[in-house]
């Protein structure tokens, strides 16, 4: 009974709307609760929760995703110059658009499977990134980058009679501006549309489409031999995951209304699945964490220098805190990459499930530890490690499946 | 014509590192079933070998220069110039090429340390595992030589006398104005000699002959008693072999930097890929062809007609080849065709 309620969605809602929304408060002892931090924070949330609706559910590995992150940023910034600042027309063109080419993109590539249909999705995004560059520059503006100008016609705007004034025109939600509050509107709004996608994926997690999907990553074949077209339902998902990246790169061009082609680079690709991976693949909550943790270890890491690594070894012997410094430095600051790159190694080779996992196996053993009876004990343990309420969500829908 | 012989020589030329990066990953994948995103990296770790040596050869003393009388001057000498003389300026002169000698040892050892250290923990599980865990690996590899060699690029000149262009009109009895570089010529040449090398190793040697015999029924050819896995453990070094050499002489042609590695990485999947997975005459067919592809399409008569073709005219052709024939050009029935 008491299961039950814990996994029911509108539970799960609460909680995670609850932590999501008060996140510049909790995240302020990590020194994270900075708003530039926090809307990356729940941008890329977005884009890895939706993410792991193709790659968590079907198994498909699709390594060009950030072709349609790009796709939204530069149709939001078109949105912005010719139509109106307002960022909602701007936002549903950008998932309108990356969905249309997700369904021609995806039609193709679901052609193939396994690591032809990874090869298939890279080869597009590798087209769309040179195209991008090359002979679309009208489009987009090459390696400058698309960005608004003081010229531009933003018809709906003139209609309304705003007109811009002084310098480049800000984006604005029905009049608010998305950079008032010191950026913490942007944030909140970057949240509330994170919980909506959240609510979204929970519900196809939880829903027959979303046991079909996990069907066809358990066993294809045998799928299709019960006389299932497994076609639909996978180009389905692609193309709502394709959505969700479209969503997250209007989000990052509502809040900073520029967009360039380096976003669709492969390796822009390859962070989502780091993310996805690291997180735990094919949990609910599992990409959120993963794009929040590589997100704040990015931003921590990749600040400190060797006279900040001094201060911090400073309580140690001269000899050791030079030693320690000479080790630490590689790994923080350019070397970020390098933290990176041998963190996700560990995660592939040792635990495939990501933090997920490794959350679950400590439940296990701490419930292991007090008896089955106490496992309130277990639960608030695992909460405190993770500083994700929510996380329990995923075994439960495990438990389903 | 002129043009149209420039344009093949280039797109030969580009073929070759294709093909030779491409070779090595088919063999990667035809032995050990693996998919191996960490190639590109050994390619660039062989350019970063001719570096690394010529650093070595050219590792100075501050000595005074004679020739400024009026004042002191320092200049920076090599020891090797100190201890030999002409000779030692003549080795530093021929770094590029001598690194050949200094990165096979070191390739096959890096080689054989990934895939006793890591590939070999990775043979039962997905594919999808072994390419997530071997771009992780890229990105250390890439990360490392970064920290050590910085960002930017490290010019690594060829020998003296090649430096120049070969007057290749003159020497076919065409236009006088005709020239091409030599090293890309040199290039060329050594691509057909490393990929001959191997072709014939296998086709040739006993050692060779169990490979294609594991490559085409492993359970077979262990049942008669032969440990297959440890020579393709050595396939996979010669494979990392291959890409540092192509990297080694690739040096003079692109100054090495840390990430030439992904470039060339996503390009050779794609020629594996339209050859045909695990095929070898596939792999290097396809980069010859690719390559020429590319520089064809390069040319400003065919970009004005189609703008922008020369950018994804490969991975066109890989989509195309995949939706059409997804066993690949040269691949064989049955292998990865769904």
């Amino acid at each position: 009974m008491i299961k039950k309620i814990l996994s029911s969605n509108l539970l799960i809602m609460l909680i995670f709307s609850a932590v999501v929304l008060s996140a510049p408060i909790w995240l302020a002892p990590f020194g994270a609760s900075y708003p530039d931090l926090l809307q990356k924070f729940a941008i890329f949330g977005i884009f890895a929760v939706g993410y792991n609706i193709l790659f968590g559910l079907t198994g498909y590995l699709s390594f060009g995703h950030a072709t349609f992150l790009g796709i939204g940023s530069y149709t939001a910034v078109w949105s912005f110059k010719l139509l109106t600042m307002n960022i909602v027309p701007a936002i549903v063109l950008a998932m309108i658009v990356s969905g249309l080419f997700a369904i021609v993109i995806g039609y193709l590539s679901l052609r193939r499977s396994g690591i032809y249909f990874s090869i298939l999705t890279l080869a597009f995004a590798q087209m769309a990134y040179s195209l991008a560059y090359s002979v679309l520059t009208p489009i987009t503006n090459g390696e400058t980058g698309l960005q608004v100008s003081q010229q531009d016609p933003r018809v709906l705007d003139a209609m309304a009679g705003i007109a811009v004034t002084d310098g480049i025109p800000s984006t604005n939600l029905f009049g608010a501006l998305i950079k008032s509050q010191g950026g913490y509107y942007g944030f909140y709004v970057a949240a509330v549309l994170l919980i909506i996608a959240f609510y979204i994926s929970l519900k196809i997690f939880r829903s027959p489409f979303g046991m079909k999907l996990r069907a066809i990553k358990s066993n294809q074949t045998r799928m299709k031999y019960t006389g299932f077209n497994t076609k639909p339902y996978l180009l389905t998902a692609f193309v709502i995951s394709g959505m969700y990246a479209g969503l997250a790169g209007g989000l990052l061009a509502s809040i900073d209304p520029l967009a360039g082609a380096e976003r669709m680079q492969w390796t822009a690709s390859g962070e989502v699945v780091l993310m996805t991976i690291l997180g735990g693949v094919g949990t609910l909550i599992g990409p959120l964490l993963g794009a929040t943790l590589i997100k704040y270890f990015e931003n921590i890491f990749s600040a400190l220098n060797d006279s900040e690594l001094h201060s911090m070894f400073s309580f140690m012997p001269d000899s050791i805190q030079n030693f320690m410094v000479t080790v630490v430095s590689p790994f923080v600051g350019e070397g970020w990459h390098l933290t990176l790159g041998l963190v996700f190694m560990i995660v592939v080779i040792f635990l495939p499930g990501g933090i997920m996992q490794g959350l679950t196996h400590l439940f296990n053993f701490v419930k292991r530890l007090f008896g089955m009876g106490d496992s309130k004990t277990g639960i608030a343990n695992t909460m405190n490690t993770s500083n994700h309420t929510s996380n329990k969500s995923p075994n439960n829908v495990k438990g389903e499946a | 014509m002129d043009a149209i012989l420039i344009q093949i020589l280039n797109g030969l030329d580009k073929g070759g590192a294709y093909a030779l990066i491409a070779l090595g990953l088919t063999l990667t994948f035809g032995t050990l079933g693996i998919v191996n995103f960490a190639h590109g990296a050994l390619f660039m770790l062989g350019a970063f070998c001719a570096v690394l040596f010529n650093k070595i050869l050219t590792f100075s003393v501050k000595v005074k220069d004679e020739s400024i009388t009026f004042f002191d001057a320092y200049k920076e000498q090599p020891y090797l110039e100190i201890w030999l003389g002409d000779t030692g300026t003549a080795i530093i002169d021929y770094a590029v090429p001598l690194s050949i000698l200094f990165a096979i040892p070191v390739m096959l050892l890096v080689g054989v340390i990934m895939e006793r250290g890591l590939i070999k923990h990775f043979y039962k599980r997905e594919h999808a595992d072994q390419i997530l865990v071997t771009f992780g690996l890229a990105i250390v590899i890439q990360e490392i030589i970064r920290h050590f060699f910085g960002a930017n690029p490290i010019p690594t000149p060829p020998p003296e006398i090649v430096s120049g262009s070969a007057p290749l009109g003159a020497m076919l009895g065409l236009n006088e104005n005709l020239v091409y570089p030599w090293w890309r010529l040199i290039y060329l040449a050594f691509s057909l000699l490393i990929i001959g090398a191997v072709f014939a190793f296998l086709k040739f040697t006993t050692f060779g002959m169990v490979v294609r015999a594991g490559m085409a029924d492993r359970e077979t050819v262990e049942l008669l008693g032969i440990n297959v896995q440890k020579r393709f453990t050595v396939v996979f070094g010669i494979a990392t072999v291959v890409a540092g050499l192509a990297g080694v002489m690739y040096a003079p042609i692109l100054p090495p930097d840390y990430h030439m590695g992904m470039d060339f990485l996503v390009l050779s999947f794609v020629v594996v890929v339209v050859g045909g997975m695990g095929s070898l005459g596939g792999a290097v067919l396809a980069g010859f062809m690719l390559g020429l592809l590319q520089s064809f399409a390069s040319m400003n008569e065919v970009k004005t007609i189609l703008p922008g073709i020369d950018q994804i005219i490969i991975y066109l052709v890989a989509v195309i080849i995949l939706l059409v024939r997804p066993r690949g050009l040269m691949g064989r029935e049955g292998v990865f065709e769904d």
